[in-house]
């Protein structure tokens, strides 16, 4: 579980994130979402040590993780994995290099042993024969499951997705969902996802944070989300002629005796 | 951001307190080592090997024809352009030409990978990204660089032969007993140890760039260009230094 508490945070003198609490479930996929700019990914980074708070608490199940110095940060990280918008694959290394590099730096197992973890990974987003490739070899949806492979390889027990689908077909987008939620599930993780794909949402979000000009302005469950009668969150997520429609089907269906 | 030259130098050290600590895994820098050797090192034999001979050549030219003199001997034009290569050109100048070609690689490669979030992502799997990066490219470069500063030395002085040889400009007899004579070994030391102090000042000044580069392609560009100008700089500041210290 992670814990935000009152989280606050500025750039020269901008406040991008003001005062905002959320608890993370292990187990679950949380979701943020929001406009571009209204600090949904600085509130990732933050959550993710990448950014330091100005004031305010993050919690990883019990450990102040935003009062930890720079070694007890260093171990916790290790037990953090990320998967970033646009894969963030070291360009010089090929896809099992890539997925081994967290094994070689911080475990002490054989060639053999990493070889079969690293194949475990990849087989598990669905890629094989693929060790050989480099990055930009592979097509949106491979660097997006090489990432995930790589962020599970350690087994850990945060993992964080900042804009998991973007640049992605809507297809190969439900199938990066779909896999994200089956593996926080199998592993038992606890899973938060930044993104602004509401097809992500209406399919994964256990658990949704709606940031509105870096504020916590609604909070809740897909399907809370149907029904809620926040006006910024509704002109968000009901932003197009075809949402506003599925949602009216959605609402007279309800409706019905 | 502030770019005066105080808050500069201040992080530029900062960073060079994370690059030289403790590595990870010793095995692993030494892999990386080895592949930057051959990226850094191997790769920069030929520019050095094709700027060398015509380096010697146009010395010993220019030496012929300023020393055309009955109370000079010819001998002299061989020593002198032995002198040059070994004290100047070999690790100075040599210096200055892989400052652009080296030091604009490794700006533009860690700048591509800070705006690409390959460097953060290094940074949350718990990885000192800065020593993993940074690190292996100065050991490779002040290890390897000295073996092109002598390549350098050895190329020049052929090349001032071959042009002896093909000109007839000088004796080319003449020319080898110049480049035997009054030879002072220290000054392939004092050479060695320039070109390691360059590699250091060129590949750190390069990688410090390069890591605190953000934005896009254009401020990646902006940083490998202020990483060759101002490692250029820095190389004849301390030219100068060295030199004053090492050989007065």
């Amino acid at each position: 579980m992670i814990r935000a508490e009152h989280i606050v945070k500025s750039f020269d003198g901008r406040v991008v994130l003001n005062d905002i609490s959320a608890t993370f479930r292990t187990g679950t996929t949380n979701l943020i979402i929001g406009q571009s700019g209204s600090g949904k990914t600085v509130l990732l980074k933050s959550l993710v040590g990448l950014h330091r708070i100005d004031s305010g608490a993050i919690y990883y199940d019990d450990i102040c993780f935003s009062q930890l110095g720079f070694r007890e940060l260093k171990a916790i990280r290790r037990e953090v994995g990320m998967l970033f918008q646009g894969g963030a694959l070291l360009d010089s290394s090929n896809v099992e290099e890539n997925v081994r590099l967290p094994l070689d730096l911080f475990t002490s197992q054989s060639a053999e042993e990493k070889r079969e973890r690293v194949h475990f990974c990849l087989k598990r987003v669905n890629l094989e024969n693929v060790d050989h490739l480099y990055p930009a070899e592979l097509s949106g949806g491979m660097i997006k499951r090489v990432a995930i492979a790589r962020a599970i390889v350690l087994n850990p027990k945060y993992l964080f997705c900042d804009e998991p689908n973007s640049g992605l077909d809507p297809m190969t987008s439900v199938v990066i969902d779909n896999l994200i939620k089956e593996i926080t599930e199998e592993y038992n993780i606890t899973t938060i996802i930044n993104t602004h794909d509401m097809n992500s949402v209406l399919e994964i979000g256990e658990h949704v944070l709606f940031i509105y000009k870096g504020q916590k302005w609604w909070e809740g469950t897909k399907h809370d989300i149907l029904h809620t009668d926040n006006r910024e969150l509704n002109d968000f997520v009901f932003a197009s002629t075809m949402a506003k429609r599925a949602k009216a089907c959605s609402q007279i269906h309800l409706d019905e005796p | 951001m502030k770019n005066n030259l105080f808050d500069l130098a201040g992080r530029y050290f900062i960073l060079m307190g994370k690059v030289l600590s403790k590595p990870e895994k010793r095995s692993i820098y030494g892999r990386r080592i080895l592949a930057e050797i051959a990226s850094l090192g191997l790769n920069s034999i030929g520019i050095v090997a094709i700027i060398s001979v015509f380096m010697g050549a146009v010395i010993t030219i220019q030496m012929a024809l300023n020393l055309e003199s009955p109370f000079i001997p010819k001998y002299l034009i061989g020593y002198a352009a032995r002198e040059s290569m070994l004290l100047e050109f070999s690790s100075t100048v040599v210096a200055l030409i892989l400052a652009g070609k080296v030091g604009s690689n490794i700006a533009s490669e860690i700048g591509t990978m800070r705006i690409t979030e390959q460097i953060d992502a290094l940074e949350i799997m718990g990885v000192n990204s800065a020593s993993y990066l940074i690190l292996p490219k100065i050991v490779a470069t002040v290890l390897f660089f000295p073996f092109l500063t002598i390549l350098s030395m050895g190329i020049g002085v052929a090349g001032g032969y071959v042009v002896c040889v093909l000109t007839g400009i000088v004796n080319p007899e003449a020319y080898i007993v110049g480049v035997q004579s009054d030879f002072k070994p220290f000054y392939i030391t004092y050479s060695l140890i320039k070109s390691s102090t360059f590699a250091f000042i060129i590949t750190s000044i390069s990688g410090f760039y390069g890591y605190y580069a953000n934005g896009n392609s254009l401020e990646v560009g902006r940083a490998s260009t202020q990483a060759v100008v101002v490692s250029s700089i820095v190389i004849l500041i301390f030219n100068l230094i060295l030199t004053q210290v090492l050989l007065t």
